[in-house]
């Protein structure tokens, strides 16, 4: 078996008295890839993080870069470099210097170092910053140069701690577009810290959701998105819809689910198998749900829903309607304001029709 | 708008009013006094006098020449500078590490550890200083203990009291404070991320020091060596009691011109040399301090 993996982590526990912010935690990471830890604030990443970078060491598991156990050596002697929230750049040194310090630090000559850092700063596009103390750059600046320090002498893999956080949200989406673009220039493995579901969606090649201390799945950003396997991976990447309910019968990869106060409904190709009488949520995209005023040409295939208007949130290019059901149950489901001169298709109060076909929703054990 | 700017300088009109009267102007008095002759009873001679019913000034350059006719006060200040700079060297290398690890502690012990710091200010100086003599005199349990040892490798006793180490101990015994307190201030605002960062990107302990905490320090250290400098280098308390007869400083043969020579207008030209050689002090330490 050819190894490709640069990044092992095994079994890593980290505890804080008795607070337990890592839980056995267990990880492989490729050569090249554009990584993502992803969870709300305390579920353990960036401790994670910090036991990667050797700022923490774990109360028990391992971590191995390219095979070999890393946790002996200090942050100073591993060949990874850390991109902090704040960025940390040095205020009492100059741009240049401050992209020299790895450099320095390496014990590269003089003449290198000039060279190196020069071409560092042709490639975040700032050559005339060179001179300048960090505190006489923007954000956007602040964030390319740390990055320029931490790339320029080559790390086998680069970890990011919320970089983007500090900026305002135009500018953020720029900068994640450069990261995407520079991770695949450079192809250095990127280890990625954020809470922000989106921002791990748009970047990331594979995505771990972190939550209390534990991995709950470690999938690309579709699978995620489509197949969560738990109603907290469903409820915290993107919006969702959640319909309690019990499974009554399986066949193959075809469920019928009994949704409380809603009867019965067919999901197909569910990869997970249930057991009769188990309870479950039904999944469901706020953009997979059909609604119209009547549904037209229902299938067999599509659960078929009446309500009416209970609220709605126009967001612009979309707008969200909350529909009540006929038990009171909300169901949001959202339509794009595509047609001209028209920005509500319904008011609040209308009646309405909800659909989604049997392959939309997604089963989860509750 | 105009009616804000103005309350602002009625508000710094007080402490202006202060400095002038009472620094301002007795600088410039004295100034003035150094060009005069002594009084014959002490105080100061006239500065004019009437003569065939024309008014003459009667100044003189004899202080200032006096100064210079000799070395023994170049060499006096030449020590007294000497022994400045050995009590601020003395208090930074013992005040940095200590202020460092006050400002790296928990925030809880952080106070404790600055109260235990100033605690000596809330007794009297002279009280202080009068307890080293206790410590240093020749019947001293220290001097004792330390002649006890001494004899045990045959090496003949030694006397603490009136010693230039006496007095050192001493100045640097009251002046720590001073230095301590504006290295803590500028240390403990420190972004400790910076050291992770440095660490992260490959220095070891001493770089990161050296690169990192030392240079971002410089302003604290400038602060710090100012307050212990100045105070240091006027000193007169302790030379007097502490340093026997070799120990005087210029703040003693100063003293002395005023109280006991009553030469008033010669401790003028001694005090505004002293004042000169702090403020270039002040000022070639704050340009060092502004550098980045």
């Amino acid at each position: 078996m050819e190894i490709t993996e640069l990044l092992e982590i095994v079994t890593v526990s980290r505890h804080f008295d008795a607070f337990v912010a890592l839980d056995k935690v267990s990880l492989h990471i490729e050569a090249g890839e554009f990584f993502t830890l992803l969870g709300p604030s305390g579920c353990g990443k960036t401790t994670l993080l910090r036991l990667i970078a050797g700022f923490d060491q774990p109360d028990g598991g391992d971590i191995l870069l390219d095979g070999k156990s890393i946790l002996a050596a200090p942050p100073e002697r591993r060949p990874l470099h850390t991109i902090f929230q704040n960025y940390a750049l040095f205020p009492h040194m100059t741009v240049a210097e401050n992209i020299a310090f790895p450099l320095r630090m390496a014990g590269i000559a003089k003449k290198e170092i000039q060279a190196r850092v020069a071409k560092a700063l042709e490639d975040v596009r700032l050559p005339d910053k060179a001179s300048h103390y960090p505190d006489a750059l923007s954000g956007g600046q602040k964030q390319r140069i740390a990055i320029a320090r931490a790339l320029v002498n080559r790390p086998r893999l680069l970890l990011l701690d919320e970089p983007l956080s500090a900026l305002d949200a135009k500018l953020r989406e720029q900068m994640q577009i450069e990261l995407i673009n520079l991770q695949k220039d450079i192809g250095i493995t990127f280890v990625y810290v954020t809470h922000d579901q989106g921002e791990a969606l748009a970047l990331s090649h594979r995505i771990a959701v972190m939550d209390s201390g534990k991995i709950v799945q470690v999938d690309v950003p579709e699978r995620l998105y489509g197949f969560p396997n738990s109603r907290f991976v469903a409820d915290f990447i993107g919006k969702c819809n959640l319909l309690a309910g019990r499974v009554r019968e399986q066949h193959g990869d075809s469920v019928i689910v009994e949704l409380d106060g809603l009867g019965p409904v067919h999901v197909c190709r569910s990869e997970a198998k249930f057991a009769a009488g188990s309870r479950c949520a039904l999944t469901l995209r706020l953009e997979k749900i059909r609604i119209a005023a009547a549904i037209v040409n229902p299938t067999d295939d599509e659960s078929h829903f009446t309500g009416h208007v209970h609220d709605l949130l126009y967001l612009g290019d979309v707008t969200v309607y909350i529909v009540t059901l006929a038990n009171g149950l909300l169901l949001e489901a959202l339509l794009a304001n595509s047609a001209s001169g028209r920005t509500n298709f319904f008011e609040v109060g209308d009646q309405v029709e909800v659909a989604w076909s049997c392959d939309a929703g997604h089963l989860v054990l509750d | 708008m105009q009616g804000k700017s103005w309350s602002k300088y009625l508000l710094s009109l007080p402490p202006m009013a202060y400095l002038l009267i009472f620094f301002a102007a007795p600088t410039l008095i004295m100034l003035f006094a150094s060009f005069r002759y002594p009084g014959e009873y002490g105080g100061l001679a006239p500065w004019y006098v009437h003569e065939n019913g024309r008014l003459t000034f009667d100044l003189t350059l004899e202080n200032w020449q006096r100064l210079l006719c000799t070395d023994i006060y170049l060499r006096l200040f030449v020590k007294s500078i000497g022994y400045a700079v050995a009590a601020t060297l003395i208090c930074m290398v013992m005040g940095y590490p200590l202020a460092l690890m006050i400002a790296r502690s928990s925030r809880k012990s952080r106070d404790l550890l600055l109260l235990l710091v100033i605690l000596p200010f809330w007794s009297n100086f002279l009280v202080r200083i009068y307890a080293w003599m206790i410590i240093f005199s020749p019947v001293g349990a220290l001097t004792r203990m330390l002649n006890g040892v001494l004899a045990l490798f045959g090496a003949g006793p030694i006397t603490l009291m009136y010693s230039p180490t006496a007095m050192l101990v001493c100045l640097v015994y009251v002046h720590l404070p001073f230095m301590v307190l504006p290295l803590y201030a500028n240390l403990e605002k420190h972004d400790l991320d910076l050291l992770d960062a440095a660490q992260d990107l490959g220095a070891g302990k001493w770089r990161r020091f050296w690169l990192i905490t030392w240079p971002l320090s410089l302003s604290g250290v400038t602060a710090g060596s100012i307050l212990v400098f100045i105070p240091v280098l006027g000193m007169f308390a302790i030379p007097d009691l502490l340093g026997g007869t070799d120990g005087i400083m210029i703040g003693n043969v100063i003293k002395q011109q005023f109280m006991e020579s009553r030469d008033w207008p010669f401790g003028s030209v001694l005090s505004m040399v002293l004042t000169v050689t702090a403020v270039a002090v002040v000022l070639l330490g704050s340009r060092l301090g502004q550098r980045r």
